[in-house]
């Protein structure tokens, strides 16, 4: 809050404490009573939707996860059941376990993509070069996944497909891309990063425009050149960036389900079923309210895991100027 | 951004000049390849759209739509209620948008302008609630729904999406440029606190709103999952759950009729993407630390 200079009166909507400077200022009182009440009118939409929409249904979700429940019968008390049976059953412990290798697959790929792309569009280019490439990667973004999702689809057609015909250019044989388990896991991967290396791309254009020229002028004065100024200057330089950009395309990554639901449902068998996508089904399809939630509490927690663990790695690695 | 540019090209490490041409071309040919990855399969969605039924799996593909056949758009309109689609999509996202940018605009300008106790907390859990992720509220909420009768209504997607955590953090971001002693200046003019907001902070917090309503727009248009949640009959379906099931209905043979639909179905995000790219550019990635 800036000065309680030389304002002659200080009702209306600004802050009381300046008020009680200036007693004299006439319907202060007024203005004081009205003050009590009037944020929490401005704030009222906002609150009460979150508290409906989000806090109540987290609170639910927790409480869920103990009460075994088909939405047709009454909920009863299992304590512990649901996590349990949800620990064991083999579908969703593959399911977590395909999660977790998209999450490193899909998130390597991305930040390495986005970072080199963004490293080459950083530097000395034309403008405009630069702000057709920006927009070119930036593209896919604005896409729903489950359009991306459909054409990709006919894309990867094992007969018919483009991505088949233009590897058989380079002499490759049809790939079984849908067909196959490795085939769909790469198929998911391909297209996630595909629409979402993009976001990566603009945080890291953001961090490089903020690196100091003259740590590259002294970089460059100590003789480093290519690829090793990059090594040794903007990397170290860049890490609170690729802090965020990992920590965001982790955490969404770990909730992927647009895209498998799409190209796969999952399949073939469960080759590429993932969290989500079993929180979806043992809900909205199994009725299994209970069990749901008890798979929605884990794959919180483990969000909250790794990101807490990725903000301590990043006292011990990352460089702040 | 431009400035630091220019700034590196003229600090750049010394070079010969040949070596330097060299690096650049060869920079400028693999961004190209890139760009051809990402923009090919959308031009072939459009050009497999614009072209007859039978020519969809046509190889070489064709990448530009020469001599355009609209028959795959005529059929799209007689397989898929489209405009129901198009309707149920518009009326679900521009209300989201609208009350979005609303409720975000009074509570961002709380947070930034009024003062009352427990502020700071009150802020630090609408933040909070940001990295809890939709899949795990989505149970709750369904029942919510269904409790209060909204179940498969266009009401049951809108409502529990417009209150906005990010929304709100954006417009206090925004508010907070804005200085203190405006509505000093209302106020000293005898104009009402609400008065001071809708007059003064609401008209010049415009361009942070528009970066909530296009972040809102953008994300609520490509939605998924929700409404294969939320919704049961196909009259309240939105665009991108009508148009995958069009592609579960059709099978492979009406390839094009599919992509037409795809291509239609993208149409405002282009509007927005050629209107609006930099605010959205700027909303994904505000609260970066950018």
């Amino acid at each position: 809050m800036s000065t309680a200079t030389s304002t002659p009166t200080g009702t209306g909507s600004e802050p009381g404490r300046r008020q009680s400077a200036h007693k004299t200022a006439p319907g202060s009182k007024r203005g004081r009573v009205q003050q009590r009440w009037l944020p929490w009118a401005f704030l009222a939409p906002t609150i009460a939707g979150m508290g409906i929409f989000t806090l109540l249904p987290i609170i639910a979700s927790i409480a869920l996860a103990f009460f075994r429940w088909d939405i047709i019968s009454a909920p009863t008390f299992v304590g512990f059941d649901n996590f349990a049976e949800v620990v064991q059953d083999p579908t969703v412990r593959v399911s977590f376990l395909n999660t977790i290798v998209f999450v490193i697959v899909a998130v390597a790929l991305q930040l390495g993509l986005a970072l080199g792309l963004a490293i080459m569009v950083q530097e000395k280019l034309p403008a405009w070069l630069r702000v057709f490439f920006r927009s070119a990667f930036f593209f896919p973004l604005i896409l729903s996944a489950a359009s991306v999702s459909i054409f990709m689809r006919y894309l990867f057609n094992e007969q018919f497909g483009v991505v088949n015909w233009l590897l058989s250019i380079v002499g490759i044989p049809a790939v079984p891309w849908l067909t196959t388990p490795t085939g769909s896991a790469a198929v998911v991967i391909l297209v996630y990063v595909w629409q979402n290396f993009g976001f990566s791309f603009l945080l890291f254009i953001g961090g490089l425009a903020s690196i100091p020229v003259e740590t590259y002028e002294a970089a460059s004065i100590d003789g480093a050149t290519g690829w090793r100024k990059h090594w040794f200057v903007t990397l170290p330089l860049l890490s609170p960036t690729t802090l965020v950009a990992s920590v965001m395309a982790i955490i969404n990554a770990l909730q992927v389900f647009d895209q498998p639901y799409v190209l796969t449902r999952g399949g073939p068998g469960d080759s590429t079923r993932t969290a989500v996508m079993v929180i979806f089904e043992s809900a909205f399809q199994r009725l299994e309210f209970g069990q749901a939630s008890a798979i929605g509490v884990i794959l919180t927690l483990i969000i909250m895991a790794i990101t807490a663990a990725q903000f301590r790695l990043s006292k011990r690695f990352v460089f702040y100027q | 951004m431009t400035t630091i540019q220019e700034r590196v090209t003229t600090t750049a490490p010394v070079v010969t000049r040949k070596k330097r041409d060299w690096s650049v071309a060869v920079r400028v040919v693999v961004l190209l390849i890139a760009s051809v990855f990402v923009l090919g399969p959308v031009l072939w969605t459009l050009s497999t759209s614009l072209r007859p039924p039978s020519e969809s799996f046509k190889l070489p593909p064709a990448f530009l739509p020469l001599n355009p056949d609209l028959s795959s758009y005529e059929q799209v309109f007689k397989q898929l209620n489209i405009v129901a689609l198009v309707v149920n999509s518009a009326l679900v996202t521009g209300l989201i948008a609208v009350g979005q940018m609303i409720t975000a605009a009074l509570a961002g300008y709380a947070f930034a302008h009024l003062r009352f106790r427990g502020r700071g907390a009150l802020f630090s859990i609408v933040l909070a609630t940001m990295m809890v992720p939709a899949q795990v509220t989505i149970v709750p909420v369904f029942m919510l729904i269904r409790g209060v009768g909204l179940s498969d209504t266009l009401l049951a997607l809108i409502i529990p999406a417009i209150p906005t955590a990010f929304g709100t953090f954006l417009m206090r971001q925004y508010f907070m440029g804005l200085p203190g002693e405006l509505a000093e200046a209302a106020a000293i003019d005898g104009a009402s606190p609400w008065r001071t907001f809708r007059s003064v902070y609401a008209p010049l917090a415009m361009p942070g709103l528009a970066i909530v309503g296009i972040l809102a727009f953008n994300f609520h248009w490509n939605e998924f999952f929700r409404p294969l949640i939320m919704t049961i009959s196909e009259q309240n379906f939105t665009l991108p759950l009508g148009l995958v099931s069009l592609q579960g209905n059709l099978g492979t043979g009406s390839i094009s009729v599919v992509l037409a639909g795809v291509v239609l179905s993208m149409i405002p995000a282009l509007v927005v993407f050629m209107f609006g790219q930099r605010a959205l550019q700027d909303g994904l990635t505000a609260g970066t630390g950018k």
